[in-house]
């Protein structure tokens, strides 16, 4: 279970898919209007992460490489169905708040991208873990910018008040421009921390970039630059 | 050895003006309109000019000292953004909307683009639209003690008559430093006198303005109705003072033209036909954001080159 624990603490701190990896910017910027529907946003993610990874694992010896692409999304496209009758039925209210994005989490990167980048090349149980791992770290982060925007956009988080009655809602960040400056100001803080643990000497390699210095021999990520080091080689 | 002896790179011709002579210029140009704003709407209004400022040349002053980076404040431009903020916010809004917005012009706008020059957009019009959107309902009431009721463009859109001579005088209703006419009028005289701004800008914006009105007004050529525009709302102090932000207006003289053109239609059509009564604010920065795609337009062929080809 030592890999799954790396697996899981990968996907939250070293590779967080939003902070780190800038994947799934489109529900990250869309719905994280407040606490509560980032969270929910995350979790539905989650949910079809882990168990479109584990399914994508098991069958990675049998689907045929030309048509992957295709068959992993037939795959993660029954899970986003089964999520979403489900939260139509249990939570009707985050249903109707998160609306086009659940059909759309199909198309989020992160889900594609794990299960190219990782569930088709390894076992099932890490590959389960990965993707809860991914979905913990997507949901984190969704949590946080919904948290930081609800709050400052209308006193409140997780439907609490918690600002004193004088504070006056600064109601842009609610709307499309606060997740842009929330989403960048903790990126920012998050590059910050990297660089000054750097400068003490951690090795900090993989917190930022989500990248290992040798591309080739990289699978981590849904990185597209494996060809680079090799041209470099060349040129030498 | 005499100076003509000399050997050096170009420029070989410098002018004595520099960033921080300019914008003392237009410090002094906009006096006219701060205090006549001061004198209309009262001590409040005073307060929130130097609130305002304070906070954008503070805000710069501490940006700058964190990130050590050599300070500016001396060029009086973070002074200037305050202050034309100040004279876009309703005189009885509350002390700490000026505190917010001159952070958020200072270092939201500016600075995190790389300072005074690198901005793309203009930064009192960026904070301007920033508390517009974040504290509508505040930045919308422009009751006071002096004044309560309708701004005169509000009034005008919902079909009243305006007093026009209280307009160009500046006894009405609406922001701090918008109101008088004159009062611009005068300082953006100074300005053009002093060569710091030019008409190409300001006078293409109005005129298009004028055009667009008379078209789609519904009014025909109707002389009150055109002054009422003219004189009503932010026109007069966006196009002289904030279109020409040397910073975010096309460098090359057709786009300039092509400029004010452009924001003289997009006011219109947020006069006419958007939600709101104004529409100066959205419409000089949305021309902001255009002037990049407007330089590599307008760009002038260089002299030896046939015309039309580009490099």
């Amino acid at each position: 279970m030592n890999k799954a624990g790396e697996r899981l603490l990968n996907g939250i701190v070293k590779e967080n898919p939003t902070f780190v990896l800038m994947l799934g910017m489109c529900p990250t910027l869309a719905v994280t209007t407040s606490a509560i529907n980032g969270l929910g946003m995350g979790l539905s993610t989650m949910v079809v992460l882990a168990l479109s990874n584990a399914f994508i694992a098991m069958l990675r010896n049998i689907i045929p490489d030309k048509v992957r692409i295709p068959a992993f999304i037939v795959v993660i496209a029954s899970f986003v169905t089964v999520v979403q009758m489900l939260l139509q039925a249990y939570v009707p209210s985050i249903y109707a708040a998160l609306g086009i994005y659940i059909p759309l989490i199909v198309v989020n990167c992160i889900i594609l991208g794990r299960a190219e980048a990782y569930a088709s090349k390894n076992p099932i149980i890490p590959s389960l873990f990965d993707g809860i791992g991914m979905g913990l770290g997507f949901s984190v982060a969704l949590t946080i910018i919904g948290a930081v925007r609800e709050l400052i956009g209308a006193g409140e988080c997780f439907g609490v008040r918690i600002m004193p009655e004088s504070y006056v809602p600064c109601s842009i960040f609610i709307l499309a421009p606060g997740a842009f400056f929330v989403l960048s100001v903790l990126v920012a803080i998050q590059n910050k921390v990297k660089i000054a643990g750097e400068k003490k000497g951690k090795d900090m390699s993989k917190i930022g970039s989500g990248c290992t210095a040798d591309c080739l021999h990289c699978m981590e990520s849904g990185c597209a630059d494996r060809t680079a080091p090799a041209a470099e080689k060349e040129g030498e | 050895m005499s100076d003509l002896m000399k050997v050096s790179s170009n420029p070989h011709i410098r002018a004595k003006a520099t960033t921080g002579s300019i914008m003392a210029s237009v410090l002094a140009a906009l006096l006219p309109a701060s205090a006549f704003g001061v004198y209309n709407f009262g001590f409040h209004a005073l307060l929130l000019i130097v609130i305002t400022v304070a906070s954008a040349v503070c805000t710069e002053y501490l940006f700058e000292k964190g990130m050590k980076k050599p300070i500016t404040i001396t060029d009086f431009s973070a002074a200037v953004t305050g202050l034309l903020l100040a004279l876009n916010l309703p005189p009885n809004a509350p002390w700490w909307i000026g505190l917010i917005g001159g952070v958020f012009a200072i270092l939201v706008v500016k600075m995190i683009f790389g300072g005074l020059g690198q901005n793309f957009m203009n930064p009192a019009l960026g904070a301007r639209c920033f508390l517009l959107i974040s504290f509508t309902s505040i930045m919308t009431n422009f009751d006071c003690d002096a004044y309560t009721g309708a701004t005169p463009l509000a009034a005008l859109k919902s079909g009243e008559s305006v007093n026009i001579m209280n307009m160009i005088l500046g006894k009405t209703s609406g922001t701090i430093g918008e109101t008088s006419m004159i009062a611009i009028v005068l300082g953006a005289c100074i300005l053009i006198m002093l060569d710091i701004i030019d008409l190409r800008i300001p006078g293409t914006y109005i005129v298009t303005f004028v055009i667009f009105i008379t078209l789609f007004g519904g009014h025909g050529f109707d002389k009150a109705f055109i002054s009422a525009h003219l004189a009503g709302g932010g026109l007069m102090l966006g196009a002289f003072f904030m279109a020409t932000d040397y910073v975010t207006r096309p460098i090359t003289v057709k786009g300039q033209y092509v400029f004010g053109a452009f924001l003289g239609i997009m006011t219109g059509i947020f006069r006419l036909f958007g939600p709101g009564a104004e529409g100066v604010s959205y419409a000089i920065i949305i021309g902001n954001l255009l002037v990049p795609l407007i330089e590599k337009y307008t760009l002038p062929t260089a002299f030896g080159r046939k015309g039309g080809k580009k490099a």
